[in-house]
């Protein structure tokens, strides 16, 4: 099958590891997998600030980028729902309709398409797993505190699979980090306070590494962490499973 | 904006100076959510309740008028007197003409939003008129001539130590006395004097049926009884959006509404007004303020079925971290961040941003509001009349400018993570509201997009 | 126009097109006995509950539990000096000083251990409110599952007033501490009569 890598900007400008396992895990399972090098950004920056026409040219981008691909698969909650929710072309809407149909978040790529059950991967480690809002309410990826319904994890059942991992409990399962887009400057004092209270809970329960599907909710908090000298570091999922 | 023309950013900056206190505010209203989800999850139909509910007042939403019309009729049947406002003003006079027709100056009140909305208390003291909130949270916001920061818990953000010096200093408790129990126990000797000598109660109103004409009134401290059944005159205030179209629909709202507000089973009281009291005289004033106005926007009427619940409130990690005078509006929170806007663009455009979008309030609202779809939206519409800075505008088109062409993007990057290896104190700086609190990511030598050129390309045609 | 044509000028125009009611469904909430579960509601609020045979077990409570109370009142006619009876001709400031209330309930809910009054039937709409402890009767055939359910039992009955009383009153506005005898009454009792 043919997948389209989408890489959201800060993970292709900060973070490559991520997107190179991301890419690596994608191979392991039998994808054609190809990084369109003209994409940019999704265009959630603009949008959430309240700018949706500036983030046509982006639109245009990933319609004109990822048309050809039976599936297009991002390491990204937030990017992926943005995308599915508000990728419009004023060139080809039909094909930016396909799109929006093929894209996947990863976790939910390997569980729901790829039904991967199980991983060659490693990880001896304490680890908590942070469930970033716009993955886990808005693509579903994992069941939320505040519903009468069935638990369920995409994510977490990836992470079962993982050799020597140990999973942490939390004291809020599901409480946003505080990064939020440009909300982690526009309201930096909420936005902080937030972020050091998920990483408050994570290092009273043990954790040695704090995991999830956003890179931006793991930047925030990585960023909190070395501010206050922690030994607990982060790191995405792809880079878990990838082994 | 409010508040000495601080924004919700600047005050909920001035909130987070006392780490411990916003501890102190996040833990109790996170512990009130806590409540919320247990008392939930015991009904195990608590989803399709909630989608039972929300259809009701997706009818109700759409045949406003007819209903209106109709509860009217039959409150009147019922020997109500029934008065229609137009905005606060007029909700502030015709409250007032009830009074001095009657001559009375001293009154009592219970919980009502909408009378915080209209500002009714300050119009009333303005003519000279004495108006004791009844509610304990509320009375204790009064004695301290502040808003309520929350529309259900008015005072949450009062230490019971604090509460025991005003109390000290307005009901002569003894000093240094924090005891809930007995502070509580004052307040009621003290409140109970009010409610046998004050000749007209003002209550809220929770539903209203238009079947009947009668309406609800919920409290747990039972308070509005108090006032309205000792009262000559009772004046019940409300939203035209508390409308619900059948008395059997009290079944379902009854069941919502407590368990979403404090994981409570049902209040202590759901009071049904239907008639006056013999010999007392009743009056429902109907309250538009905007209602119709908001009624109109297609992506934001949704926020009409709110039931005044303040579960968003609860469960909001920016609220929780903010408290509710950050919002400088009657109702804050997630609920209030989408009304208020309708009312005053310029003075409210701050609220929408005000938040992560992270979804938390539209899984517990009762009514299923999409409100976090509608904080999105208003951010569309604000931008659109122009309510933002020019220097975010500016910063916005330069980053789409940048995005747009990805060989400058390219450049830029590559720049960018050079001058963070190289000259960090560039970026790592006081002007740079990230590196305040946080650290930034360290700055790889290499993008993605160039180890993929390197390592990839040979392979695939590009 | 007045105030009331423009209001509902603005709303028809503004309003969405019709959109129907839908269907009130009940689900079983699977108590297994529905005595217990109001019970357990009822005590879990502040409350107390007594099975009792008869009006004289009531009484025999009441004179012993409030043995310095000085006013003790009831909708029912209980044939004693020491319970003063009461009815609809009753000034509610005259009630002031009530230290124990004893009505009648027409039913009780076992999701949240409410009871049903009708003006009717409490005689004066401030008695349950205004009294320092209140006791309510009610037969035991009388306790239903949901509110969906004391719905339909109260279909189109006609009163002035009404109201569920689930509990003693109660606050927890200081610091979320819980205080039961808020304005209305510190203690509620509820009798279910076999």
């Amino acid at each position: 099958m043919k997948v389209g890598l989408f890489i959201p900007c800060y993970i292709n400008e900060f973070y490559p590891n991520v997107a190179i396992a991301t890419l690596q895990l994608l191979e392991k399972f039998g994808a054609e997998v190809t990084y369109p090098l003209g994409q940019s950004c999704c265009g959630q920056p603009m949008a959430n600030s309240g700018f949706e026409n500036a983030s046509q040219g982006c639109n245009e981008l990933i319609t004109k980028n990822f048309s050809s691909f039976d599936y297009i698969v991002c390491p990204s909650g937030s990017c992926t729902l943005h995308i599915k929710d508000h990728l419009h072309s004023e060139k080809n809407e039909s094909d930016a309709k396909n799109i929006r149909n093929k894209i996947f978040e990863l976790t939910e790529f390997l569980i729901d398409v790829l039904k991967v059950e199980k991983l060659d991967a490693k990880f001896p480690y304490k680890v908590g797993m942070h469930q970033s809002c716009h993955g886990q309410r808005g693509l579903k990826l994992s069941q939320m505190s505040e519903l009468v319904a069935a638990p369920f994890s995409k994510p977490l059942q990836l992470l079962q699979m993982v050799e020597g991992i140990e999973l942490i409990e939390l004291k809020r399962t599901d409480e946003c980090c505080g990064f939020g887009g440009t909300f982690c400057v526009a309201e930096e004092a909420v936005s902080v306070k937030m972020g050091r209270d998920r990483v408050q809970d994570h290092e009273n329960n043990g954790a040695q590494f704090i995991t999830g599907v956003d890179m931006s909710c793991l930047m925030h908090l990585e960023g909190i962490l070395k501010r206050k000298k922690s030994n607990v570091k982060v790191k995405h999922i792809a880079e878990i499973l990838n082994g | 904006m409010g508040n000495s023309g601080k924004d919700h950013a600047q005050l909920a900056d001035i909130f987070n100076k006392d780490e411990a206190r916003v501890d102190w505010h996040d833990e109790t209203l996170w512990f009130v959510r806590q409540k919320r989800d247990k008392a939930v999850k015991a009904i195990p139909e608590w989803e399709q309740l909630r989608e039972t509910a929300s259809q009701i007042k997706n009818n109700v939403l759409s045949n406003l008028d007819a209903y209106l019309i109709q509860f009217e009729e039959q409150a009147k049947k019922n020997g109500a007197i029934v008065h229609w406002a137009a905005d606060a003003k007029e909700h502030n006079e015709i409250v007032h003409s009830i009074l001095a027709k009657h001559s009375v100056t001293k009154i009592v009140k219970s919980k009502s939003m909408l009378t915080e909305e209209c500002h009714l208390n300050p119009y009333l003291k303005d003519k000279g008129i004495d108006v004791v909130d009844t509610d304990l949270g509320e009375r204790i916001v009064q004695l301290a001539d502040e808003a309520p920061s929350h529309i259900v818990l008015p005072c949450i953000h009062w230490k019971k130590e604090e509460i025991g010096e005003l109390f000290h200093q307005h009901l002569g408790t003894p000093k240094g006395n924090a005891d809930p129990q007995f502070l509580t126990n004052a307040a009621r000797l003290h409140l109970r004097e009010k409610f046998l000598t004050r000749k007209v109660a003002i209550t809220g109103v929770n539903f209203a049926v238009a079947e009947t004409g009668e309406f609800v009134v919920c409290t747990n401290e039972g308070n509005a009884d108090m006032g309205a059944h000792l009262a000559d005159v009772h004046i019940a205030c409300m939203g035209m959006e508390k409308i619900i179209p059948h008395r059997k629909h009290l079944g379902v709202f009854l069941r919502l509404l407590a368990r979403s507000a404090t994981g409570q089973p049902i209040t202590t009281y759901s009071s049904h007004f239907k008639t006056p009291r013999k010999k007392q005289e009743l009056h429902i004033v109907l309250v538009d303020n905007g209602r119709s106005v908001q009624l109109g926007r297609k992506d934001f009427r949704n926020s009409l079925k709110c039931i005044r619940c303040a579960a968003c409130f609860n469960t909001c990690p920016v609220y929780r971290r903010s408290g509710g005078h950050s919002y400088h509006t009657a109702i804050a929170g997630p609920i209030g961040s989408i009304l208020a806007p309708n009312l005053d663009m310029k003075q409210y455009a701050d609220l929408p941003f005000a938040s992560t979008l992270c979804g938390s309030c539209s899984n517990v609202c009762p009514v299923k509001i999409d409100i976090h779809d509608q904080l999105y939206k208003w951010r569309q519409v604000l931008v659109k009349e122009g309510h933002v800075s020019i220097v975010k505008k500016a910063g916005i088109n330069g980053m789409a400018f940048m995005l747009n062409h990805p060989s400058l993007l390219k450049v830029i990057g590559k720049t960018g993570r050079w001058a963070m290896r190289n000259i960090p104190f560039v970026v790592n700086n006081k002007m740079n509201p990230w590196y305040k609190q946080r650290d930034l990511p360290d700055a790889p030598k290499e993008s993605f997009n160039e180890w993929y050129i390197k390592n990839k390309t040979k392979k695939n045609e590009q | 126009m007045s105030s009331r044509e423009k209001i509902l000028l603005a709303v028809k125009q503004a309003r969405p097109d019709f959109i129907p009611l839908p269907e009130l469904i009940k689900y079983d909430q699977g108590y297994n006995d529905l005595q217990q579960q109001f019970t357990k509601i009822l005590e879990g609020i502040g409350g107390k509950v007594y099975e009792v045979n008869s009006l004289e077990e009531i009484f025999l409570f009441a004179n012993e539990k409030f043995k310095e109370a000085k006013r003790i009142v009831s909708t029912i006619s209980f044939v004693s000096d020491r319970i003063e009876t009461i009815d609809s001709k009753t000034e509610p400031h005259t009630l002031e000083d009530i230290d124990l209330a004893i009505i009648n309930a027409h039913f009780a809910v076992a999701e949240n251990g409410a009871v049903w009054v009708t003006e009717n039937i409490i005689g004066e709409r401030v008695l349950p409110f205004i009294c320092q402890h209140l006791a309510v009767i009610i037969n035991q055939e009388n306790i239903i599952a949901t509110m969906q359910d004391a719905y339909e039992i109260i279909g189109n009955n006609d009163y002035g007033f009404a109201a569920f009383i689930a509990g003693p009153s109660k606050t927890a506005d200081i610091e979320q501490s819980l205080v039961l005898g808020a304005h209305g009454p510190k203690t509620m009792t509820v009798f279910i009569m076999k």
